[in-house]
């Protein structure tokens, strides 16, 4: 069970009113399964009910992206996504990225352009990232900033984010030459 | 943030949705994109009973462009399918200018054209571009189908015609007759936030004349605010300097802001004969050049 919990008297009786329902993803390629409420979040889900703490909560309003994650490959906030709307579908992580070979170039970019900071921004500016040089393999900088324009570093690293997939595309591309 | 408690069912046919629907008695909501409601309901703004997920129904994420040029947009459309798409873009310019700038891009992910209409922010995009375009709202509910115009789907901020038992389940830009142009212009703070102002113009020409004109303003009023007066300052002349003026005139006139953080009511409306000015004056422009 996950830990969609409310602390209650420890006099009342158990809610037997309180819906349930079965979610099934696929989580950085692993089949996971767990039984949560409608209202859980994905964020939350994910966090709390699979341990993955990769995934940052920052706003939980929508605004600042920390919470990026992959969904059918496509980046999601995941505190504005229910965990029961996930049912079925693919997830990816920051914990996803790195493969058996070791870390993703864009792991590797903005450790070598120094893409981080405080590193609380950073699984989401990674995850919608990732989403961009699946559709374009070599953008431009402005394109990289539009993409990242919904991912807030209030580091104000930007300048260095932006290197770093750059650097990742680059990389990406002489690999596959 | 966790929304109250509520129930939720993702039903696999329309018909079991609008059941749903029926018998959640105005307590249940559809849930769509989910990008406004799911944070309204943590802000404990909206605590419906019951949320209809329709994201499993079949054939709403359709986008189609018929041969007159009409542009049929399923509810399940989201902002970052009508970003991408080139054939719809080609055929109303002012949808390809309006959708990089709906809220942020993981944002325009999940997000919809049609929810964004049902959801009736005197602040959003769309509603000001299927204005412009004298685009309806295709709802069907236990009775059947209806048609709503734009100018009547939305009653009120945040409020929309639409009974309880009603789903959105399209919207429709009827197609143009003459040669179109367009643009959408939006100011705002940073990218994500509400529009301080903005501008839908949407026109057809016949040669130089303008035979079509419509011009819809966003975030300057209790709800979009359809700027006839400035169309109508269009309509049968060439898009000389003296008609754009006039035109900007009007909608400046008919903009109803009100002074906020994000600027003063004049402002707004100085924004507001801006943009009007510079999207037509692209377009005659850009008409003259190819002429």
């Amino acid at each position: 069970m996950t830990s969609l919990f409310e602390e209650v008297p420890a006099t009342a009786d158990a809610d037997a009113d309180v819906p349930v329902r079965r979610v099934t993803v696929t989580l950085n390629g692993e089949r996971r399964a767990a039984d949560v409420e409608p209202r859980l979040l994905l964020a939350h889900l994910l966090r709390q009910g699979f341990r993955l703490t990769g995934t940052h909560t920052g706003c939980d309003t929508t605004n600042c992206g920390a919470c990026t994650v992959l969904v059918d490959g496509l980046p999601v906030k995941s505190c504005t996504m229910l965990a029961v709307q996930a049912d079925g579908h693919d997830v990816t992580t920051v914990e996803g990225l790195a493969g058996p070979s070791g870390l993703h170039p864009l792991q590797e970019g903005f450790k070598d352009e120094h893409g981080l900071q405080c590193g609380f921004c950073t699984p989401g500016m990674m995850l919608a990232a990732k989403a961009l040089l699946e559709e374009n393999p070599d953008p431009t900088e402005d394109e990289v900033r539009f993409a990242l324009s919904g991912n807030l570093c209030r580091c104000t690293g930007y300048q260095n984010i932006v290197k770093a997939v750059l650097w990742a595309a680059k990389r990406m591309n002489g690999s596959e030459q | 943030m966790y929304p109250s408690r509520f129930a939720y069912e993702a039903p696999r046919t329309l018909d079991e949705a609008i059941g749903l629907l029926h018998d959640g008695a105005g307590e249940a909501k559809v849930l769509a994109g989910g990008q406004s409601l799911v944070p309204l309901m943590k802000l404990r703004f909206a605590n419906p009973e019951l949320l209809v997920d329709i994201n499993n129904l079949p054939g709403l994420d359709r986008l189609e462009t018929l041969a007159d040029g009409t542009i049929r947009v399923g509810a399940l459309v989201r902002h970052r399918d009508l970003e991408r798409a080139g054939d719809v873009h080609r055929i109303q310019p002012v949808v390809g200018a309006a959708a990089p700038l709906i809220a942020d891009p993981i944002v325009r992910t999940r997000g919809t054209l049609v929810g964004s209409l049902c959801h009736a922010d005197p602040q959003g995009d769309w509603a000001a571009v299927v204005t412009a375009l004298r685009g309806y709202v295709v709802a069907q509910g236990p009775g059947g189908r209806r048609e709503i115009p734009i100018g009547d789907f939305v009653t009120g901020p945040f409020q929309n015609v639409l009974a309880h038992d009603e789903v959105a389940v399209e919207a429709v830009l009827p197609g143009p007759r003459h040669t179109v142009a367009g643009g959408f212009l939006k100011l705002e703070r940073r990218v994500g936030d509400f529009a301080t102002a903005g501008t839908a113009v949407a026109i057809e020409l016949d040669g130089d004349r303008v035979t079509r004109a419509g011009i819809a303003l966003t975030g300057v009023g209790s709800r979009t605010v359809d700027a006839t007066g400035a169309a109508e300052a269009l309509v049968g002349r060439a898009l000389t300097s003296e008609a754009i003026a006039a035109a900007a005139d009007a909608a400046a006139e008919a903009a109803q802001p009100t002074a906020d953080h994000r600027g003063s009511a004049a402002y707004k409306k100085h924004v507001i004969h801006t943009f009007v000015t510079r999207i037509l004056t692209r377009v005659s422009t850009t008409s003259e050049q190819a002429a």
